[in-house]
């Protein structure tokens, strides 16, 4: 391989390496200018001095942060659903993709079920009867709220389902013969072979608790309920109330905490940073084998 | 073979997920009726007025309805067709890279930021993008004047589309990586023998090698041409580009639950799930036809 490369090759080479660094570059430059601005002097920030790194470190914002139990308070509401609604999504999802991997033979009703959940996945009710549900419930204001109607991810069950169907058959039947029933089967054969597309549902399902902000702006009526994307997409987007002018929305560019935003910002996207690198080397496995079929 | 404690397991492990469906996405279905109502929050469902098609009628008669179909149609278009190509070039020039240290750090960084709230991203482009912002700043080097980046109907719907596929395009690429894996080495010592370069191996190995995924992928984003992308766009606009950014999701959300017309908001979400659900049937048929392609 070595020896067929020719000069042009070699000047090709350089220019996919470097436009690589560039796209690279750009696109973590936005993040990194993020967090260099949370860790400026405010006013340099405001004065728009920050380019690569902090200008005068400084932790003022991040002490204000610390300081600010509402933030706090948001911060453990977003880590108790992620917990409850990952759990529950991990046992549901699991439960569901066992059976439903097998064939209809084996299992009657299975396509008819498996219709059913696609159906619920493709067609939704749109937000005005989704919202009066929940609000029958009565579950407004309430963690489950959060939780409960994100419960059965059918996608991340299909993903599932297909990675079961690419296991051997032989499992179950070497299973029965020794005696083994449904359950026994699922926890103690499926389940440790399941670990990277468990692993990788479950890196969507915390990603997606967390990020989530919209249904805890409609169904939370009290802020003091709010997870913290919700929290900070009203403090830091949600500046832009109905009847901004153009002069307005110059000056309020300016006069916003560039600061504290950036350090919410940073705040926020730590979580995400931290169980990342943990979960990278099963998702794109995991992916590929659950979507991609021959 | 199999007895029936099995199938009877099988059913007992499906029940609470059944339950929960039913729960959260079947009954919410018979609130569609909200639809075709007058629909008055303090008689409910089944004892508001009923009104057949007005909500509809009343939907193809305002003047916004045409802008915000526009709109959303456009704004998918653009996302579909720039999320299709940059992630295929990017996977393509991936692909030529032979350090694999430096292409695992290189996937690593670019996937990072689909994994990020549109609240986080929206802050930050929308800094970046401001007045005093770092582009603004950027660009005066040059001479340029600032320009209101985020006020202007002109570039607003450019930075929706560009920060999308900043977003998306890395983990987009996941798809297409897979495919050049899947392609035969063989075919490229063939071809190099025969004397084809790198750029011929590429033209005529891996592009044929991975023509089926581009074409399942571009069929299959045929079902989203009326998702435009409500979290990012409900946290980065603002009135003043209502008229190019507003899309029937951003619409749905002002006119139902800020104004409290529920009957009209639910007439035109019903709409959108029923051409969004024929969209996602015509592109699922065509895929599993020609790109012989199946969800299960």
């Amino acid at each position: 391989m070595v020896k067929t490369r020719s000069l042009s090759s070699n000047s090709a080479d350089v220019l996919i390496y470097l436009f690589l660094g560039i796209v690279m570059i750009s696109t973590l430059y936005p993040l990194w200018y993020t967090v260099a601005v949370s860790f400026s002097d405010s006013s340099a920030a405001a004065g728009g001095l920050v380019k690569w790194r902090p200008v005068h470190f400084n932790l003022a914002a991040y002490h204000e942060i610390m300081s600010d139990r509402k933030f706090f308070k948001a911060f453990l509401i977003s880590i108790e659903r992620v917990v409850l609604g990952t759990s529950i999504s991990f046992v549901i999802t699991l439960l569901m993709a066992y059976p439903l991997s097998k064939e209809n033979a084996i299992f009657p009703g299975r396509n008819i079920i498996m219709w059913f959940l696609v159906a619920m996945m493709l067609f939704n009710s749109g937000l005005i009867p989704w919202y009066m549900t929940i609000k029958s419930y009565g579950m407004l204001d309430s963690i489950w709220a959060l939780v409960l109607p994100y419960a059965v991810p059918v996608f991340n069950i299909i993903l599932v389902i297909n990675y079961f169907r690419g296991l051997p058959k032989e499992l179950d039947e070497a299973g029965m013969v020794d005696g083994a029933g449904a359950w026994y089967l699922l926890l103690k054969i499926y389940l440790p072979l399941a670990v990277p597309v468990m692993a990788t549902v479950t890196l969507f399902s915390i990603v997606f608790h967390w990020n989530a902000f919209f249904d805890g702006l409609i169904l939370m009526n009290k802020p003091a309920h709010y997870p913290l994307q919700s929290y900070v997409q009203q403090l830091v987007i949600n500046i832009n109330t109905a009847e901004l002018t153009t002069d307005q929305l110059q000056s309020l560019s300016q006069l916003s905490n560039k600061t504290l935003n950036a350090a919410k910002i940073v705040v926020t996207m730590v979580p995400v940073l931290i169980i990342y690198p943990f979960l990278q080397r099963y998702f794109v496995h995991g992916i590929t084998l659950g979507s991609v079929k021959e | 073979m199999r007895n029936k404690a099995f199938i009877t397991n099988y059913y007992l492990m499906l029940i609470p997920g059944m339950i929960l469906l039913v729960m959260f996405s079947f009954v919410p279905l018979f609130g569609i009726a909200i639809a075709f109502e007058n629909f008055n929050a303090g008689l409910g469902i089944w004892r508001s007025e009923w009104v057949g098609l007005d909500n509809f009628t009343y939907m193809f008669q305002l003047s916004d309805s045409r802008v915000i179909f526009m709109n959303t149609i456009y704004l998918a278009v653009m996302k579909i067709i720039a999320n299709l190509i940059v992630p295929l070039i990017f996977a393509l020039l991936l692909n030529e890279v032979r350090k694999m240290a430096f292409k695992r750090f290189v996937q690593t960084i670019v996937y990072l930021p689909h994994f990020l709230s549109w609240v986080i991203l929206a802050g930050i482009v929308t800094d970046m993008f401001s007045y005093h912002g770092i582009v603004n700043q950027f660009f005066g080097v040059f001479g340029f004047k600032p320009v209101l980046f985020l006020a202007s109907n002109t570039w607003f719907p450019g930075i929706l589309v560009g920060s999308d596929v900043w977003k998306e395009f890395g983990f987009n690429t996941i798809i297409y990586l897979a495919a050049l894996t899947g392609i035969n080495p063989s075919l490229y010592e063939a071809a190099a023998i025969d004397g084809a370069g790198r750029a011929k191996q590429l033209w005529h190995v891996t592009l044929p090698g991975i023509k089926p995924t581009i074409v399942l992928l571009a069929t299959l984003s045929l079902g989203n041409v009326l998702n435009a992308g409500f979290d990012q766009i409900y946290n980065m606009y603002n009135p003043l580009v209502y008229s190019s950014s507003d899309i029937i999701d951003t619409y749905v959300y002002r006119v139902g639950l800020l104004n409290v017309q529920y009957g009209l908001a639910t007439a035109v979400g019903l709409l959108k799930s029923v051409v969004s659900l024929l969209l996602i049937g015509v592109s699922y048929t065509l895929a599993s036809k020609f790109a012989n392609y199946r969800i299960f």
